[in-house]
């Protein structure tokens, strides 16, 4: 009896303890969104107060006078040619890299697992030399293959790993019926490693989304900009304007973490294992 | 015939599906990577060094006072954020995990509370917090006076040298205290329920279970979870770009490798403000060195640990 007793208190100390760092957590989010639906003086007044009433004026300037939609559709783009591009050619090398027995496999596996603990931004110096070079300095487009080749390194990991643990009669029976390999890819292994893809999708989804390091390089054209070079710019040009400033910062979060929230066990598997990875 | 067949499909002609995923990872990471180191043998005024001047940059970089105490303030302010994060992030990351693994009502919600800030871009967590800390204006500073501590009224924390690279080191680990909870939760999970239940019923206290069951067994666990913390703050540049500047503003109290790296290789140091690559190429080949170093300890102290087990 004393023993439960003990474990209950325990466990109050956990809640509490855990429901501090949650106010931690959600209580900066809060005032972000909160604050924008807020005249400048409200939020200088009381920081805490909800929104009463709410102001749409910064959402309305943003959206409608600013690039905002702009920089937005070129980070979606960018983002969405950069995660098929990632998935297809990894689950092609992550389809041989499986199934293929070998010294040059095991080499190649290995080559590409080595850029998974090398940060990419080390390279810089010669990848500005090689994006100029390709006179696509200035040009969002310079992003996509640098981003496909720093997502690859994890998701040939991701997806090998995944295929590797697939039944192998499957790819056996299929090929002594004379399928080719492309159909085997295409009509077995892509509909099964779904899960696996989706992993690998959101780890670049996030970490694409936010990445500021490469458009600041490649110094991005006003009209390519993507969504957060261009809340760096507003949040320069805005600065003392909190409630525009606000209200670029919530628009630029609000979606993934609306994703977050419906798929937040997705998210963090895909996110872990990013970080994991070897 | 067929087992010609099972033969032919495990050995010939993998390497075609190789090579769209390869091209790209050579062409854009593996080769630029290993270009750069190169280049830290070259000097030049153009975008592209030429002039082979052997270890010179590396000489500069280490004698010049003007980069050898950036490169030395940048390499301390790193591993102040490292400790912060060790200390902080990764010691309320188990902390947390250890609480979640318990029978724990509503450890879902905690969880992907705990977890939110990791999907917020770096940036947005860096200018927030700016104006959150901001001296006059923002909510720390209006809830400490309003608590009663006139002192803070008007305390600028990241215009002080002394307290703005805490308050990078704090941010960091609010945002990222996610990932080690969710790797120590996994590690927790592995533990067998049979050890638990049988230390229980022995009597153990959950304190006790914790430190002389739980901890030992998340060895190996928490040698990811440093080396990873490592990586990344080493690797780390948003943070400080937002919340105060790529020059580690006040007093370059706030320069970490990151910074350094961008100022000189990019956007050109002061008082030159022009880039110098060769240099630049230098900082990133020294900061690959001591990942490397890092690294290296880790996998060797990994196999011994394995050996000895």
């Amino acid at each position: 009896m004393q023993r439960i007793m003990r474990i209950r208190k325990f466990k109050l100390v956990h809640y509490l303890i855990l429901t501090i760092w949650a106010f931690i957590v959600l209580f900066p989010v809060w005032t972000m969104i909160a604050n924008s639906f807020k005249k400048q003086l409200d939020i200088f007044r009381n920081p805490f107060a909800p929104p009463a009433p709410l102001r749409l004026d910064g959402y309305i300037y943003v959206l409608r006078d600013s690039d905002f939609l702009r920089y937005c559709w070129n980070t979606v783009l960018i983002v969405g040619i950069t995660i098929f591009l990632t998935l297809l050619t990894g689950s092609l090398a992550a389809f041989a890299l499986a199934n293929w027995k070998g010294k040059f496999s095991k080499f190649l596996y290995l080559f590409f697992l080595a850029g998974i603990m090398i940060p990419i931004r080390l390279g810089t110096i010669n990848i500005f030399q090689i994006i100029r070079g390709l006179g696509l300095m200035g040009s969002m487009y310079s992003l996509i293959p640098i981003y496909v080749a720093w997502g690859l390194p994890i998701a040939v990991f991701v997806l090998t790993t995944f295929i590797q643990e697939l039944p192998r009669e499957l790819m056996e029976v299929a090929a002594i019926d004379g399928a080719s390999r492309l159909r085997i890819y295409y009509s077995i292994i892509l509909p099964l490693i779904r899960p696996a893809l989706g992993t690998v999708a959101i780890l670049n989804l996030v970490n694409i989304w936010n990445d500021i390091w490469f458009p600041l390089i490649f110094n991005l054209k006003e009209s390519h900009r993507t969504l957060l070079l261009g809340v760096t710019y507003f949040f320069g040009t805005y600065q003392t304007d909190w409630t525009k400033v606000l209200v670029v910062l919530t628009l630029s979060t609000v979606p993934i973490l609306t994703l977050y929230i419906l798929m937040s066990r997705q998210f963090i598997k895909g996110l872990t294992a990013g970080a994991i990875k070897g | 015939m067929i087992h010609r067949a099972k033969k032919r499909w495990w050995k010939e002609h993998w390497f075609y599906f190789t090579i769209p995923a390869l091209i790209i990872y050579v062409w854009f990471m593996a080769f630029p990577l290993l270009n750069s180191m190169r280049l830290s043998f070259y000097t030049g005024t153009g975008l592209v060094p030429t002039e082979f001047v052997g270890l010179k940059n590396y000489v500069e970089l280490f004698t010049n006072p003007l980069y050898k105490d950036r490169l030395v303030g940048a390499l301390k302010n790193t591993l102040i954020l490292f400790a912060i994060c060790m200390g902080i992030q990764n010691t309320l990351g188990l902390m947390f995990a250890n609480m979640l693994s318990g029978r724990l009502r509503g450890a879902a919600v905690y969880r992907t509370i705990i977890f939110l800030p990791a999907t917020i871009s770096v940036l947005v967590t860096g200018f927030l917090w700016k104006l959150i800390l901001n001296p006059h204006w923002g909510a720390v500073n209006y809830l400490l006076v309003n608590l009663g501590f006139d002192q803070f009224y008007g305390y600028p924390w990241l215009g002080k040298p002394e307290t703005a690279m805490i308050m990078v080191g704090l941010i960091t680990a609010w945002q990222w205290v996610g990932i080690p909870t969710m790797i120590f939760l996994a590690g927790l999970q592995g533990i067998s329920e049979d050890l638990l239940e049988a230390a229980a019923i022995d009597g153990a206290s959950g304190t006790q279970i914790f430190w002389r069951i739980k901890l030992p067994l998340l060895t190996p666990v928490m040698g990811i979870v440093s080396i990873l913390t490592f990586v990344g703050n080493f690797n780390a540049f948003d943070i400080v770009f937002a919340m105060t500047n790529a020059r580690g503003a006040p007093e370059y109290s706030t320069d970490i490798m990151g910074t350094l790296f961008y100022r000189v290789g990019i956007a050109g140091e002061h008082p030159v403000a022009e880039p110098n690559m060769g240099i630049g190429a230098s900082i990133a080949t020294v900061i690959f060195f001591i990942l490397f170093v890092g690294v290296s300890l880790w996998l060797i102290s990994r196999e011994r640990a394995a050996k000895n087990s």
